[in-house]
């Protein structure tokens, strides 16, 4: 039996209990930036109405920040530094002869209850990473995540695609080759951010033909790792269920943060949206990549396509016309 | 290329940008010959629905010629006439498989959005934020058509693009609305909102059997499109209580079913509509359910809410109690576009319905601003923009 037992840590909840409110205050400020400002008793000046609706992307991008890594103290000082902002801002318009004198200090003090809020928020999350970095390493702990996939695929092709390791830098962003070397034995190169690369050896530890395959780095490895992944047939017919857990110990001081990359800022999300480009590869037999990929730039075409492949974290040869396909299907 | 960009609410104007190109082998390149405004798209022009950025080339109904097919498309040719479903799917995965088009697990790459704000992710969806993946849209002399191999739909050379372009969107989206009910003989179904959707829902619904269909809105020359062309019997909510109307016009029986084609912008008059308002401006909500909330207060026992109006966040005052007191059965979702195209498009052959009847204004692409502001405010008797690029 399997029971799924992580806690996630109260301020992070918190975390994402006020990011639900940056997204909806914000919708509103953009949507309905005058009748907020009524709201607010602030005087209906078409100048004061578009610092709101400023106020309203500043809020939306909060949220999405705060939901989607609600670890990172970032998104709340952020809330923390726009409340600083509010607070200014209604302060100013207070000085305003047309204002709603009363309102705005009813806004102000709803601003300063949510403001107290963040901080303690901010704080927390501040705390918790600081005592990770002080120890030198980020994060300090071993580290050991399980994320599992279904993928509508037959076990054995599934099976067969992950037991060569080599097809692994297809789909896992950092990845750029597994070599496979006598006895059992594989070498893995990873390349993050401007270039550094690192290179580590493995062994196989498990290979059972369509069940399980594990494996783990030598001694002398940079970064102590070791991987695990279980295959099971998914119910009625649903193709195979992927059951991934990695786990590794970052190595301490000036080398650990030199590759802290590896494994990304919240190493769950990015073995998901790993294990998510192997769905996407498995089923449809490419990794569709989009030009307006999370918030870092428009929707709009791309000249350069090398540029999207490297966003998404997909191999540039599996990208443009021309692209081989085999291993996933066509 | 010329593109429509989203640049704030209510700024959508007319730029160059690059020309789209091919980045994965079941791409295949579009170059535009009709696309249309949808009412979706006015939820992205007064600025509701989050995750936009500057820049953005939005909408989701067009079509056109194929100029460019990647590698791994062998059902399209260059120069192919296609029209283009809205909703991205892969075509493989087990939604897809199932049907259900807009659900497709693999088609979006912004996927983590969508479980921070919805649980789980859609489908992507042509020019309609980052969270439905981020694609370009097909406001635009030419788009990238992602699993082309698919989506787009050839259409013989006999039929006009204006006759088959709402195959892409609002006439599978009234079908699936009024499908969605199961209307069985001698029932009533009402439609509350009068835009394209509503009128596809109108026509649907008679199609699919019903006895009589009964149309709600407030601008006269919209409810006189559902009564003439539609067939419709219709009630102005801002004259009378539809409740009252509906319970009349059904002998006390309570429209059999409800299609709510009106959206997260619902209007209402007076003390209804402020109350929506000051709590949206409160935060307290996202989304203004007016016409939501009418069409479960007035089904019958025991009939369908079925959802085509978009809505993206939080509503309020949602009565959950006449939902499972009465048994009522909510349907929803973006449209599986897919799955509607062939049929409808033999109806569109056969004659049974010319889909072009919802045309008030054809513009160029340059006039998209007006486009824009002429729909949105309900100007000039508008229904539906047609732009050529
Ligand atoms: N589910 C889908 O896949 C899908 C596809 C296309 C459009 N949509 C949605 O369908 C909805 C309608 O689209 P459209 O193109 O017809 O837009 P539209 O804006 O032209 O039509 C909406 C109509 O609703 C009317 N209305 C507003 N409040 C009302 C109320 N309280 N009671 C009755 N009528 C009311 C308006 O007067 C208007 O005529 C939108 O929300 C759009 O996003 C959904
Ligand atoms: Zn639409
Ligand atoms: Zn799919």
């Amino acid at each position: 039996m399997h029971t799924y037992a992580q806690a996630r840590p109260s301020h992070e909840r918190l975390a994402a209990g006020l990011g639900w409110f940056s997204l909806a205050l914000g919708t509103a400020e953009i949507a309905a930036p005058r009748t907020m400002a009524r709201l607010f008793g602030i005087p209906d000046d078409p100048r004061l109405v578009s610092v709101l609706r400023g106020f309203g992307a500043r809020e939306i991008a909060s949220g999405l920040g705060l939901l989607t890594q609600p670890e990172q103290p970032g998104w709340a000082w952020s809330r923390v530094g726009g409340d600083a902002i509010d607070l200014a801002f209604l302060g100013a318009a207070a000085n305003e002869d047309s204002a709603n004198h009363q309102r705005v200090a009813m806004a102000a003090a709803v601003v300063a209850g949510v403001a107290a809020l963040d901080l303690i928020c901010a704080r927390g999350l501040q705390d918790h990473q600081d005592s990770r970095r002080a120890l030198g390493i980020e994060p300090s702990h071993d580290v050991s995540v399980e994320r599992a996939v279904t993928v509508g695929r037959p076990i054995a092709e599934v099976f067969a695609f992950w037991k060569g390791y080599e097809n692994l830098p297809r789909f896992m962003q950092h990845l750029t080759s597994v070599e496979t070397l006598a006895e059992g034995r594989t070498r893995w190169t990873a390349t993050g951010p401007a270039g550094v690369s690192v290179s580590w050896d493995a062994e196989t530890l498990v290979e059972r033909e369509n069940e399980w395959i594990a494996w783990r780095s030598l001694e002398n490895a940079d970064v102590d790792n070791s991987g695990s992944v279980r295959f099971q047939e998914a119910p009625g017919g649903r193709g195979t269920e992927v059951h991934v857990h990695l786990t590794y110990s970052p190595p301490a001081g000036q080398l650990g943060r030199g590759i802290a990359w590896l494994f990304g800022q919240e190493p769950g999300q990015q073995i998901k949206d790993d294990l998510r480009r192997f769905k996407q590869l498995m089923e449809t037999g490419e990794i569709p990549l989009s030009e307006g990929l999370g918030l870092q730039r428009a929707a709009q075409p791309v000249r350069d396509v090398a540029d999207v492949a490297a966003m998404a974290g997909v191999s540039p040869e599996l990208v443009g016309a021309g692209a081989r396909l085999e291993g996933g299907r066509a | 290329m010329k593109a429509a960009c989203w640049h704030g609410r209510q700024d959508i104007h007319v730029e160059h940008v690059e020309d789209p190109r091919i980045l994965n082998p079941r791409d295949a390149i579009i170059r535009i010959t009709s696309t249309a405004i949808c009412g979706s798209d006015l939820h992205l022009y007064n600025g509701f629905i989050p995750s936009m950025k500057k820049g953005d080339i939005i909408g989701h109904e067009f079509m056109g010629e194929v100029v460019e097919t990647g590698t791994g498309v062998s059902t399209l040719r260059k120069g192919d006439r296609v029209v283009v479903p809205f909703p991205i799917a892969c075509g493989h995965c087990e939604p897809c498989s199932r049907e259900l088009y807009s659900l497709c697990e693999n088609s979006n790459p912004n996927a983590s959005m969508g479980e921070a704000l919805w649980g789980y992710a859609p489908c992507g969806i042509f020019g309609y934020s980052h969270l439905m993946g981020g694609y370009p849209g097909g406001q635009a002399e030419y788009a990238r058509v992602p699993f082309a191999d698919v989506g787009p739909l050839k259409v013989p050379e006999e039929l006009t693009d204006e006759q088959v372009l709402f195959l892409s969107d609002i006439f599978p989206t009234g079908f699936m609305a009024a499908e969605a009910c199961g209307i069985r003989k001698g029932d009533v179904v009402a439609v509350w909102g009068c835009g394209p959707v509503g009128q596809f829902a109108i026509k649907s619904a008679y199609m699919l059997g019903a006895a009589k269909v009964i149309a709600i809105d407030r601008f006269p020359y919209r409810l006189r499109v559902a009564a003439e062309q539609g067939g419709a019997e219709t009630i102005n909510y801002e004259d009378v209580s539809v409740s009252d109307a509906l319970r009349e016009m059904t002998a006390g029986r309570g429209p059999d079913h409800c299609i709510d084609a009106v959206g997260l912008e619902g209007h209402a008059p007076g003390l209804k509509g402020a109350y929506d308002k000051a709590k949206t401006m409160m935060m307290l909500e996202t989304d203004r359910p007016v016409a939501l909330r009418e069409a479960i207060m007035n089904c019958r026992s025991g009939g369908t809410i079925s959802v085509a109006g978009v809505y993206g966040g939080f509503i309020d005052k949602f009565p959950m109690g006449a939902i499972v007191n009465r048994a009522l059965t909510i349907k929803s979702g973006q449209t599986h576009v897919h799955r509607y195209m062939r049929p409808l498009l033999e109806r569109i052959r056969s004659g049974e319905i010319d889909p072009s009847f919802v045309i008030t204004h054809r513009l160029s692409l340059d006039q998209v601003s007006e486009g824009y502001s002429t729909f949105s405010g309900k100007e000039d008797e508008c229904l539906k923009v047609v732009m050529t690029p």
